[in-house]
């Protein structure tokens, strides 16, 4: 078969600062291919296509769209040029309806005209396969339909080139299928598909070709024909790699916290926990499953005491003094007078876990200041945890001072589980804990995981990533809009299984109902 | 493709973030930027009034240094706007945007005020300054304080409130006047008797003093006690200080009180050292100017000496060589003052980037 080139890059770099995001990157890429661009964090993935998207101009070389050199300054230029990007956090307006959103910015000189619109989009979506309403509203739509609008909105505008960032990290493993589907019918038009991820059997599924980015340097591409797991992330990581979890049998596993009936609402009103219970118990990883945004937050923020319940009790029993506490309507003070050990490593590292702008020693000391009738902050200790963790985690930073917005993300991820864990807890929440973490950190904080269950800790981990909830935990608990929809034996479950759970709430579900009908039609 | 793209050339310029720079750098930067200023307004000085651009230069200096009065008064207010600007640092470190700093000031010089013509000859006078300066700190603290417990419970919006109180001290201050100048003339005359003593017979030393104690107490404040701390996580993040367990509207309320406490204490300096009696405009906009000085020095209080020193460096020496150029009106002194700010404020987007032009030569192609 032949190949036309699409897209070519030549010797592109990019530099923030000191920060050399890019550097010399030649990436090619052909009509009618899906490529996968696949990195470590920080490897610049999603620099580099945001220069191709005219987010960023290049600090160093060239650009060619078809066989000729083109300057994409701006996204409309980018446009002209027929590339399109679908970014990971969506940009639309949630009062407009999906016709009106896909239209907005569209500047053809033609008369606006709403039906014709609808009459396009809707074209566009027969013709790849898409479920797509346009007369529906932004609002009333699941992650998975807003990003169906994300992509129509780029195939209006009659872009050939595609580049999507990340565009399975919202998705259920369903949802991810039917999006591969449509991938597929878009690459057979002879459209160019970029995407990123760092998924790796996503990657082995969908794509024709892979290209692998290492700190921000280009270091190949390969067919995915002969490419597997493994060969792929030693080109990724630079070194073979071990991508086992060691799992052990729970010991001496005793219920920890007891949580009955949870309800509560955020402040629109809207209900985000509905009647949840469950057990987390000693010597256990209890892994957290669902959509994101089914009501995982609400429910660590609950048992932190940040959290105020309608009602439901959650009840922690002390393994030293043997008694029975409340953490219902406490606040996180309360709870640690209490004498509750209770660690959390929240989703938002730096908004709430962590404060960026303040160097690693104060970040230590968050949990801690208060020790002392001083009036005067003590920096000692503080001081000399930072550095055991900075030794003992392998976290890479100039120094105990640098703030910590300066560290990447893995490294601000090991300040915080570090902190979380030096507090020697009973109870280890732990919200997303490897988001955004190359593949090494990430199994360090596994492994890091596992030690406090080993020494009797009960952990409760909010994950993503289905496979890794199956290696890592003992049971996973699975919810779906804000209620418990099951709660499996992580070693005998599938993926498909907890993605069926996953979906099971009321509302969805009907989806679910009507999807299966006109599949049946369509057969 | 026959679309405008294909014909563009390179950008002429585009911007860049820089690596870090190196301290001096940064601050051979910062002078660098106040001497353009400077000449900027020489020109601009030849160009409006006449005469020779350079006299204007240097008496911008004699203006500021000339004299030993000129220097007392220039260290006078310079230390009166450091106080101001201390005042208001944990308050905007908390990021809340205190914009009544003058108003707090007023309610320090009516306190003040009251102490001098109520208790004058009633009371000792070394009680009488111990209540002058007690009742003005609690006047500035309870008027800093309102609009911080509104925000703490019903989170109403600190910029606007704070703003408000400040006419509604003014107002004070005006109902007062009509109150105590029986002469109907609505300006009261100083009550030089009442006034605390004037340390070495000069005016400038007290506040210079205070200001002193006031930068080395508010680093310490802010660096190394548990409060300060408080106050930058909150300031930071409000919800890693609820995380943390931190009670975000004791440390609102707290923090305010002891803004607006310092801010009373400068009134007490105005009404009480300075002028002896009270008038509307007392506090001289400080409560504005402060924010400029405390942001320029990224609230680090021994950069805000420097700063509140080109602050008024600039403004008096303006205003003198305006005089000495035959402008009577404020309107010039302004322009300059305004230039330098400009200059000054936007040099920091040229240590944080910089611009990148297209190069020379065209390179690799057909």
């Amino acid at each position: 078969m032949e190949k036309t080139v699409a897209l070519e890059m030549r010797k592109v770099s990019k530099y923030f600062g000191e920060v050399i995001a890019n550097k010399d990157v030649d990436l090619t890429v052909y009509q009618g291919e899906i490529l996968a661009i696949l990195g470590e964090n920080g490897s610049g993935k999603t620099t580099l296509m945001n220069m191709i998207a005219g987010i960023y101009y290049p600090d160093e070389g060239q650009v060619f769209v078809r066989g000729e050199e083109v300057l994409i300054r701006s996204p409309h230029d980018a446009f002209a040029q027929g590339i399109g990007m679908i970014h990971q956090h969506f940009k639309l307006v949630d009062v407009f309806t999906a016709a009106q959103n896909i239209v907005l910015g569209v500047n053809d000189g033609k008369k606006y005209k709403l039906s014709d619109i609808n009459a396009r989009v809707q074209e566009i979506a027969d013709k790849y396969g898409f479920h797509i309403d346009p007369k529906k509203k932004i609002y009333e739509m699941s992650v998975s339909e807003k990003q169906t609008v994300e992509i129509v909105k780029v195939l209006y505008r009659g872009a050939d080139i595609l580049i999507l960032d990340e565009p399975t990290a919202v998705l259920t493993p369903q949802e991810t299928q039917k999006l591969f589907a449509v991938l597929k019918k878009m690459k057979e038009d002879g459209k160019s598909i970029i995407i990123i991820t760092h998924k790796l059997h996503e990657v082995l599924s969908v794509s024709d070709r892979v290209a692998v980015l290492r700190k921000g340097e280009y270091i190949g591409s390969v067919e995915t024909k002969g490419a597997t797991e493994l060969s792929l992330t030693e080109m990724m990581v630079g070194r073979k790699v071990e991508l086992n979890i060691e799992r052990s049998e729970p010991k001496d596993v005793k219920d920890r916290l007891v949580v009955t009936g949870l309800h509560c609402k955020n402040r629109d009103g809207v209900e985000m926990l509905n009647d949840v219970s469950f057990v987390a118990r000693s010597g256990e990883i209890l892994g957290v499953a669902g959509i994101a945004g089914s009501g995982q937050r609400e429910l660590l923020e609950a048992i932190a005491g940040l959290q105020h319940l309608e009602s439901g009790e959650i009840l922690y029993h002390d393994p030293v003094s043997e008694q029975e506490v409340n953490l219902r309507d406490k606040t996180p003070l309360q709870i640690r007078e209490l004498g509750v050990r209770l660690s959390f490593v929240p989703e938002d590292r730096l908004g709430m876990g962590l404060v960026g702008n303040m160097d690693i020693v104060d970040n230590m000391m968050l949990r801690s200041y208060r020790k002392g009738k001083s009036f005067f902050v003590d920096r000692k200790k503080p001081q000399t945890l930072a550095e055991t963790i900075i030794e003992e985690l392998e976290v890479a930073t100039p120094g105990v001072h640098t703030p910590v917005r300066r560290l990447s993300g893995g490294n601000v991820q090991k300040v915080l589980v570090g902190r979380e864990i030096a507090a020697s807890p009973k109870v280890l929440m732990a919200a997303y804990p490897v988001r955004g973490l190359d593949i090494n950190s990430s199994y360090t904080i596994y492994n890091l995981l596992n030690k406090q269950k080993e020494n009797g800790v009960a952990v409760i981990f909010v994950g993503e990533d289905l496979d890794v909830l199956i290696d890592l935990c003992d049971r996973i608990l699975v919810i779906g809009g804000g209620r418990v929809t099951g709660v499996v034996d992580a070693r005998t479950t599938t993926k498909e299984e907890i993605g069926l759970l996953m979906t099971k709430s009321d509302s969805i579900g009907e989806i679910k109902a009507e999807e299966q009908t006109e599949g049946a039609e369509n057969e | 493709m026959s679309n405008a793209v294909k014909a563009v050339k390179e950008p002429l310029f585009h911007i860049e973030k820089r690596a870090s720079l190196p301290a001096w750098k940064a601050w051979a930067i910062r002078g660098g930027a106040l001497l353009v200023a400077l000449v900027v307004s020489c020109i601009l000085s030849g160009l409006f009034l006449g005469g020779n651009p350079f006299a204007f230069f240097s008496s911008v200096f004699s203006g500021a240094f000339g004299t030993s009065t000129r220097i007392n008064t220039l260290l006078k207010e310079l230390s009166l706007l450091l106080c101001v600007s201390l005042a208001v640092v944990p308050a905007f470190k908390m990021k809340f945007w205190n914009l009544g700093a003058n108003g707090q000031i007023l309610a320090g010089c009516i306190a003040t005020t009251a102490c001098m013509i109520y208790l004058n000859g009633v009371v000792p006078p070394a009680v009488l300054y111990i209540l002058m300066f007690v009742s003005a700190i609690l006047a500035g603290a309870i008027w800093a304080v309102i609009p911080a417990i509104f925000k703490a419970i019903w989170n109403t919006n600190e910029s606007l409130f704070t703003l408000m109180m400040n006419y509604i001290a003014e107002g004070l201050v005006a109902f007062f006047l009509t109150l105590w100048a029986t002469d109907g003339s609505g300006t009261l005359n100083p009550i030089k008797d009442a006034m605390l003593p004037k340390i070495g017979g000069e005016d400038f030393i007290l506040p210079l003093i205070v200001a002193i104690v006031l930068t080395a107490a508010m680093y310490i404040y802010m660096r190394f006690t548990k409060h300060g701390y408080e106050i930058s996580v909150v300031g930071e993040s409000e919800n890693t200080a609820k995380y943390v367990g931190i009670n975000v509207k004791k440390v609102v309320i707290r923090t305010l009180i002891v803004s607006g406490a310092l801010c009373g204490l400068v009134g007490c300096l105005l009404s009480g050292a300075i002028n002896g009696n009270i008038s509307t405009s007392m506090h001289d906009g400080m409560g504005f100017t402060a924010i400029m000085v405390a942001w320029l020095a990224k609230f680090n209080p021994a950069i805000m000496a420097v700063m509140a020193f080109v602050v008024i460096f600039v403004e008096r020496g303006a205003a003198f060589a305006s005089r000495q150029m035959g402008v009577t009106n404020s309107a010039f002194p302004s322009i300059v003052t305004g230039i330098i700010f400009f200059f000054v404020i936007a040099c920091e987007f040229f240590i944080e980037y910089k611009l990148k032009f297209r190069s020379k030569k065209k390179g690799g192609n057909e």
